[in-house]
């Protein structure tokens, strides 16, 4: 603990980064029989898709976290990303699929975006504005809306034509080896502003896991950052789930994993972190299966799997408590 | 000084807090007392801004607490309440390093570690400095996050029962800090103790509320006594003179 440099949390850090980057490489790497001017721009793709996704997850999942100052609940137990799938079924439900054809990808995206950042603003009046509401209300509202989008989405796709489904299907299941291409470059810009927005008021992450009362004690102002913090959480759920479709527990598994390894709150431990791991998750099981086990769309299913599990142990050792 | 006018809170239909309007001298120690329910920690959480007043105004030193921006008001008042939970893991140094913050935005300079260190010291910590507050006892978390507060080192300091937890000579050694703090530093302690006699021992000034309103303040003698007990708590309590100290025996 004396030397600084090399305690704890930088070794963690400099292990998940080495892996981390051996994942990228084999990635790019293993099993490349062509040109290389063809692989690389191909996976790099691919590559840059996972990365922003892992980011996404990760960052907000942690960020959400420390706002509710709760380690079970996150963005896409809370019904985030269930309700960008209503929306996207809205638009082909009510405009049809051609309306999907016709207007601008980036338009729709960003329609969509702003629905969430007014969603996450409707919650945080709903259920933080008030004092005192309890964490189990809010878990309990948060599966609840969960649910209640799903089926909503669920109800409407029986209506739609099996065309119009079809169009529609894609997004339904997540799968990591079927990145839209299109909108990695408005997802990395959108990625890009969040972060530098999330930098600037990175100090006050920290002081937020202590709690409302504390962090106002603090000179927080509390109801700014945390409208601003879920508005950012709202972005990033968007991104990922735009790109490879919901996914409910990655995010619960690398912040649990993050916190555990770190051993403490700081946060400028416990993001990178959970992006590294995230990394590591996405891209390496991503070789791995695509390299050594020919499966697809097998890794969403692990990932779910691990994940469900962490959050089953988490939900046992919270009632213990 | 802090002044409350007009200070009120309802849940409901029910007022907690029903036009309070009092003073809060500066200096010293003063006292919040009074039976359950009776709106002492409602009050302590509109003053610290921690919760919103339905109706009313309180001013620290001029400042108007519900338009003074957070990070001004942090440096001159802090509070702390009961039940601190929280998800964070934290070493006991950490902590109280979160007392800086309203000072340094997050980056200790010499001057925040020296006050760190002082805090830690005052509250007997430095054996536990490097623990995580999950392997403290609940006594010493409590004394952790006074070291916090103290550590944030504001004019005036507000507790919400910070006896809670504490053994017999914890709560003592608390208290005499409190007055040390007072006396040395020339802070204003404002503590919500439902012990009266520590408040009597220990308090220059004290204010008792009941039914979300206060029934009396004033100098402790004014209120540490027979008539103004019974009015308070419903009971008899005896008041006897011990050393210069009046002594209430309610025990039956």
């Amino acid at each position: 603990m004396r030397n600084l440099r090399w305690s704890r949390p930088t070794i963690v850090l400099a292990v998940l980064v080495a892996l981390a980057l051996v994942s990228i490489v084999c990635f790019m790497t293993l099993g490349a029989r062509g040109s290389w001017s063809f692989i690389i721009p191909f996976r790099g793709r691919k590559l840059i898709g996972l990365i922003l996704v892992a980011y996404s997850v990760a960052i907000s999942t942690v960020l959400f976290q420390t706002v509710t100052n709760n380690r079970i609940l996150t963005p896409s137990i809370m019904g985030f990303d269930a309700l960008y799938i209503l929306l996207q079924t809205s638009i082909v439900f009510f405009l049809g699929p051609q309306m999907l054809a016709l207007i601008n990808p980036y338009a729709q995206f960003g329609i969509e975006v702003a629905l969430m950042i007014a969603f996450s603003w409707l919650l945080f009046q709903w259920l933080f504005l008030r004092e005192g509401r309890s964490l189990h209300l809010l878990v309990l509202v948060g599966i609840v809306f969960g649910i209640f989008f799903r089926s909503l989405s669920n109800f409407m796709q029986r209506f739609l034509d099996p065309n119009a489904f079809q169009v529609l299907q894609d997004s339904f299941f997540a799968s990591f080896s079927s990145i839209d291409p299109t909108l990695l470059g408005v997802a990395s810009l959108l990625v890009g502003l969040v972060s530098l927005l999330l930098w600037r008021m990175g100090h006050s992450f920290d002081v937020l896991s202590l709690g409302r009362e504390t962090a106002i004690n603090l000179g927080v102002d509390y109801k700014r950052t945390v409208v601003i913090i879920l508005a950012s959480v709202a972005v990033l759920v968007s991104v990922s789930t735009a790109l490879v479709g919901p996914i409910t527990f990655f995010g619960l598994l690398v912040a649990s994993l993050a916190h555990g390894l770190i051993g403490n709150s700081k946060h400028r431990y416990i993001l990178p972190a959970a992006v590294l791991l995230g990394i590591i998750a996405l891209v390496g099981g991503q070789t791995l299966f695509e390299r050594l086990f020919a499966f697809d769309t097998a890794l969403s299913i692990i990932v779910e799997f691990l994940g469900g599990f962490v959050f089953i142990i988490l939900i046992l050792r919270g009632a213990a408590r | 000084m802090i002044i409350t006018s007009g200070l009120k809170k309802y849940y409901g239909d029910t007022a907690v807090v029903d036009d309070v309007t009092v003073e809060l001298p500066a200096c010293g120690i003063t006292s919040i007392i009074g039976p359950n329910g009776a709106g002492k920690s409602t009050m302590l959480s509109m003053v610290s801004r921690l919760l919103g007043m339905d109706a009313g105004s309180v001013t620290v030193d001029g400042l108007d607490v519900s338009k003074t921006p957070s990070d001004v008001l942090a440096r001159r008042l802090s509070i702390l309440r009961q039940d601190n939970h929280m998800t964070a893991r934290l070493t006991v140094q950490d902590l109280v390093a979160f007392g800086r913050y309203p000072h340094s935005k997050g980056r200790l300079t010499i001057e925040d570690k020296e006050h760190i260190d002082r805090s830690i010291a005052y509250l007997n910590l430095d054996e536990f400095r490097n623990r995580f507050l999950d392997e403290l006892s609940g006594g010493q978390r409590q004394r952790a996050f006074v070291a916090m507060v103290l550590c944030q080192d504001t004019d005036y300091v507000l507790l919400d029962e910070p006896l809670n937890n504490l053994d017999m000579k914890h709560a003592m050694g608390m208290m005499k800090l409190m007055r040390r703090a007072c006396r040395e530093l020339g802070k204003t302690v404002v503590l919500v103790l439902h012990d009266i006699n520590f408040a009597s021992w220990y308090s220059d000034y004290i204010i008792a509320m009941k039914n979300g309103k206060v029934v009396r303040h004033g100098d402790k003698n004014a209120i540490i006594n027979p008539e103004a007990l019974k009015e308070i708590y419903e009971m008899d309590i005896n008041v006897h003179e011990i050393g210069g100290h009046r002594v209430s025996l309610f025990y039956d």
